[in-house]
């Protein structure tokens, strides 16, 4: 039931006192000429509605969620505590510099360690998911070409295996994307990359290990192709939960990187977000940066500008609270702790690969980073069972289903993404259920083409809600 | 499948048919049974120029959006808006739901007769 | 060291073993040695989640919490109910991911309607998102919504939230959008520049009401303005003050936009904030980001889903519109929780109450010497004159814990009230200003 249809007119809470001094009103002009139709409610009632809510949905703390390429780790509580603190939630963007110094600390010191995690010189928290990362990078990179006047540069190179957000991003920045095929073993074709390799292109994305979940050994080679021709390389950050403590992008030889603080650094997805995106660069790049940049003298931290900064991407600092949680993680981990992470989610991922590996054929071969491809196609050819089917059943599990469809490389993908916080009896129990299913696909297809049948709906029918969209309550109907 | 034999097609599924000054583009019935349930129609609007080879429209299914191809140079003379309010028409019956009729045409694509078509079709699929 | 990893090492051990390794390193093979790190991160060691604690705290300490504070300027001190933090702190609504697998997802996605229908009801709207970023990027997003073929630029007016203006410039210096802005006159838009400016190569015309001097627009007359051209017209507004003052639907207008923090959410040094925007029926299709739809299940079961979901990045990549993914949908499960609590007659209480303590502290700051120089009717923001110096000012009221307003050019201040402030609090904030010479 929603909200709408609940409650009674009349009814309601007292939260405010009355008002204190004379209360004003606004003419008819300027007046709405009705009130808008929100819920009069009481207190229990509200209650009960998002207790409701709640218990229809699943978290990472409802059980395991191995949505590939999403890095559905434990979210600590630790640090919903700390940004949380009056300190920071009580406190005005546009206070003074001198009042804000803790702020300024925290940022600078987060900043400081991404840079030392991901090998870049300098970083901007302003970014408020990774999208809005990689357009500001890409921006970065505008910047930079047209600031030595070469502005020839439109063409932004993007593997076919990437997240649909590059391509996305690349042409909100005005330019054209050249996609590179895949070799047969899901890395970059480097011929490929070589012959589009020219004074047009701006730059490359690459997310490293690729969404295939291998890394890339020709990577020194690959970013090479592209800083010869002249152009800049992107670091999609949405996999450096392999990597970290082992190997930096900054190292491999990219120029600019965005992270996704609510997938490595353990902040909450929130159902959507709020995330938060920063962008890293290589000293070359750092006088374009957006936002604000954080400096230190005598007097303490100062809030300064880029020399031919961007501008803003959104305002004020960014999703200050969510970097407030993830240097709590940071300063948790330490050096040595991310490393484990980085270890466990690529051990965690390679234990669950060979498990399956006989049960489902794996698009990689080899030993996998923090997330494998499965390929359903064959069980699809054999007995109908597509991968929306497979995922659909590990519903009744209380298991949330891989990524679907993604890579676009593997056409029945299933992509699998354990991370390090899930225990090996976990592992241990989604392997059996996987399995279970592969069987179940040979013995009673139809069963898992109606699956979920333990939900609280069935499959909803997509294409009725896209052709007649109702995207909002009728009141008019009750 | 239908394939209609006063039709003539290209390599890209669509079905053109010439009706006196103006060219009438539709998608055949093989491009939609590949496309699945469509939800939606993007078309061009009246005056616009279409170039052969080029898209003009693009239609979506739930999880996808494909382009739909001019075979022919021209100016859009008329848009079926029907099929905004419609799209499953594009499904129920292929060769009724036409998408624009082309006017002033200056160049054509080499188009498939229906036969022709038809053997495209299944070397597509083999 | 703190850590979330499950497994002792014995356990590692033992995995590794299982799938024929006998080390760490031997997982990362395909990385080439000379890339690895010879030493390890340069970072602190791991620590306690006591130490941790201790160490994030002190950071706080280190900012200074204002008891009163009389600063919006685009960040806005609401009162916030005890049911908001409940809510958005249940582990199955922060933990969850986007509500793709929408049979386990049910509660979220049905939030998200009872958020888009929240704001439809707010701004007339016909459509909602489900959210973005925060109100400048919900600005810049509307330009792009506007631009076409034909139409490639935006006339902004100054009187927007200034951050709002660079964040539509840098969209803009992406895409190639030439953005104009429009002068004001009198702390309002000049409608007869505009005039001047529309022509029928103007996408857009996007306004701010109240704007950022708290003086509400002429936004009838700027709409016509911009439909006279057939430009679209884009109107931003503060949601508290749709408790009572007229719609952007109202008005006319093709697309709401707005920063949703009032509607819940704390101050928080700028963010998480929310980006609401709103459109009218015949701009649906060109809305960015998620939206999510009523439908049914295969029993015929009311269901909600992500719909309309070919606009997007994930599905139309290059040729999407935007390449918005992750939104703020837990500040939009905020805005919810915030306006089922406050509910009809509370969000209007909150208005008035805004309205009606900043006119007080208007009159108050009037007696004290100070002069009011908005251009016309105003909200819960205004804009003073005085040849006080305005930083005397600030320091007079920061000495007693008190965050005075936001100091503009020459000895303007622009000032802010919400319900939270009291007639005590206004009474001696006019009583420090009256004493600085």
């Amino acid at each position: 039931m929603l909200v709408f249809e609940k409650g009674a007119p009349g009814r309601g809470m007292q939260i405010l006192p009355k008002c204190d001094v004379e209360t004003v009103s606004f003419g008819e002009d300027v007046s709405r000429a009705e009130a808008p139709r929100l819920p009069e409610m009481s207190e229990s009632e509200v209650s009960r509605h998002y207790s409701d809510i709640a218990r229809r949905c699943h978290g990472v703390n409802d059980g395991f969620y191995p949505l590939g390429s999403c890095t559905m780790k434990y979210n600590p509580r630790i640090n919903e505590v700390t940004a949380s603190l009056p300190g920071f939630t009580e406190i005005h963007p546009l206070q003074p510099e001198n009042t804000v110094q803790g702020c300024l600390k925290a940022i600078k010191d987060t900043e400081d360690a991404l840079c030392a995690i991901t090998g870049m010189d300098a970083m901007t928290l302003q970014p408020a998911a990774g999208a809005h990362g990689e357009f500001t990078g890409l921006l970065l990179i505008k910047a930079y070409h047209e600031a030595r006047g070469d502005k020839k540069r439109t063409k932004i190179l993007v593997p076919d295996s990437a997240h649909g957000t590059n391509p996305a991003s690349a042409a909100m920045n005005g330019c054209s994307v050249v996609s590179i095929p895949s070799d047969e073993d899901g890395y970059v074709d480097l011929d490929a990359l070589r012959a589009a390799a020219g004074d047009d292109v701006a730059g490359l994305m690459l997310t490293n290990p690729n969404t295939v979940g291998l890394f890339d050994k020709n990577i020194k080679e690959i970013t090479n192709i592209i800083h010869e021709c002249g152009g800049l390389c992107y670091y999609d950050g949405a996999n450096l939960n392999a990597i970290m403590g082992v190997v930096r992008p900054g190292d491999m030889g990219f120029d600019v990187v965005h992270l996704n603080l609510h997938k490595t650094f353990s902040t909450p997805h929130g159902g959507g977000g709020p995330g938060s995106g920063p962008v890293g660069c290589k000293e070359k790049l750092a006088q374009f940066l957006p936002s604000i940049l954080v400096e230190e003298d005598a007097d303490g931290l100062h809030m300064t500008k880029a020399a031919d900064s961007i501008g803003e991407m959104k305002n004020f600092y960014g999703n200050f609270l969510v970097v407030i949680k993830a240097l709590t993680y940071i300063a948790s981990l330490g050096a040595e702790g991310l490393k484990e992470a980085s270890q466990n989610a690529v051990l965690n991922a390679n234990y669950m690969m060979h498990k399956l590996k006989s049960h489902y054929t794996m698009a990689c071969k080899g030993i996998c980073m923090h997330e494998f491809v499965m390929d359903i196609g064959d069980i699809k050819d054999a007995t109908g069972v597509s991968a929306m089917d497979i995922a659909k059943g590990l519903l009744d599990y209380g298991i949330h289903p891989p990524t679907m469809y993604f890579p676009l490389i593997v056409h029945e993908a299933l992509m699998v993404e354990p991370t390090e916080t899930e225990t090996r009896e976990t592992l241990d129990h989604a392997v059996d259920v996987f399995i279970e299913l592969a069987e179940r696909a040979k013995s009673d297809p139809e069963a898992l083409h109606s699956a979920p049948h333990n939900t609280v709906i069935g499959r909803p029918d997509e294409v009725k809600a896209a052709r007649q969209p109702v995207l909002k309550y009728d009141f008019a109907a009750e | 499948m239908e394939i209609r034999a006063e039709l003539k097609y290209s390599k890209s599924h669509e079905w053109v048919k010439e009706d006196g000054d103006v060219v009438v583009i539709g998608l055949t019935d093989y491009a939609q049974s590949e496309l699945g349930d469509l939800v939606f129609v993007n078309l061009p609007e009246e005056g616009d120029e279409v170039a052969a080879g080029d898209a003009f429209a693009d239609v979506e299914s739930v999880k996808a959006v494909s382009d739909v191809y001019s075979p022919v140079s021209g100016t859009v003379a008329e848009v079926n808006e029907e099929l905004m309010d419609a799209p499953e028409s594009i499904n129920e019956s292929p060769y009724d739901a036409w998408f624009i009729k082309v006017s002033d045409v200056s160049e054509t694509e080499e188009l498939l007769t229906a036969e022709e078509y038809e053997a495209f079709v299944q070397s597509e699929q083999e | 060291m703190g850590s979330y990893v499950p497994g002792t090492k014995q356990e590692q051990l033992a995995m590794l073993s299982e799938i024929g390794l006998s080390s760490m390193d031997d997982l990362y093979v395909d990385v080439p040695a000379d890339l690895k790190l010879q030493n390890g991160l340069d970072l602190p060691e791991g620590k306690s989640e006591m130490e941790v604690a201790a160490q994030i705290k002190e950071l706080a300490k280190a900012n200074k919490v204002y008891d009163t504070i009389f600063r919006g300027a685009g960040a806005y001190r609401h009162f916030i109910p005890a049911m908001v933090g409940n809510v958005v702190n249940k582990e199955s609504l922060q933990t969850a991911y986007t509500p793709y697998q929408a049979e386990i997802s049910q509660g979220i996605l049905q939030s998200i309607f009872e958020y888009q229908t929240m704001i439809c009801e707010l701004t007339g709207m016909d459509v909602s998102n489900a959210s973005v970023y925060d109100g400048g990027t919900a600005a810049a997003e509307a330009v792009a919504m506007c631009v076409d073929r034909k139409r490639k630029k935006a006339l902004v007016s100054a009187t927007v939230q200034p951050s709002v203006l660079e964040v539509i410039k840098t969209y803009a210096f992406g895409s190639g959008t030439e953005i104009v802005v429009v002068p004001e006159k009198d702390g309002v838009t000049d409608a007869e520049a505009l005039a001047q400016m529309a022509d029928k190569e103007t996408a857009c015309v996007l306004i701010q009401s109240p704007n950022y001097y708290g003086t509400l627009e002429d936004a009838q007359k700027l709409g016509e303005i911009a439909h006279g051209v057939g430009a679209k017209y884009v109107m931003s507004t503060n949601p508290i003050s749709l408790g009572i003052l007229k719609t952007p639907a109202e008005y006319g207008a093709d697309i709401a936009i707005g920063e949703g923090q009032p509607l819940g959410m704390p101050i928080a040094f700028g963010g998480p904030y929310l980006g609401f925007m709103a459109s009218t029926k015949a701009m649906m299709r060109k809305l960015p980001g998620r939206i999510v739809g009523e439908t049914t299940d295969d029993d015929g079961r009311q269901a909600f889903v992500l719909t309309l979901q070919a606009r997007e990045q994930h599905i139309r990549r290059e040729k999407a519109s935007s390449n918005i993914c992750s939104n703020q949908a837990l500040c939009a499960l905020t805005v919810g929780v915030y306006l089922t609590t406050m509910g009809k007659e509370g969000l209007k209480e909150v208005a008035v109450q805004s309205a009606s303590k900043a006119h007080y502290l208007a009159g108050k700051l009037e007696e004290a010497g100070l002069k009011v120089v908005n251009g016309g009717e105003f909200f819960h923001e205004f804009v003073t004159e005085s040849d006080k110096d305005s930083a005397a000012v600030l320091a007079a009221l920061d000495a007693e814990g008190i965050l005075g307003g936001l100091p503009l050019e020459g000895n303007k201040i622009l000032w802010c009230c919400t319900e939270v402030n009291t007639k005590a609090e206004m009474d001696k904030v006019a009583q420090i200003v009256k004493e600085v010479k």
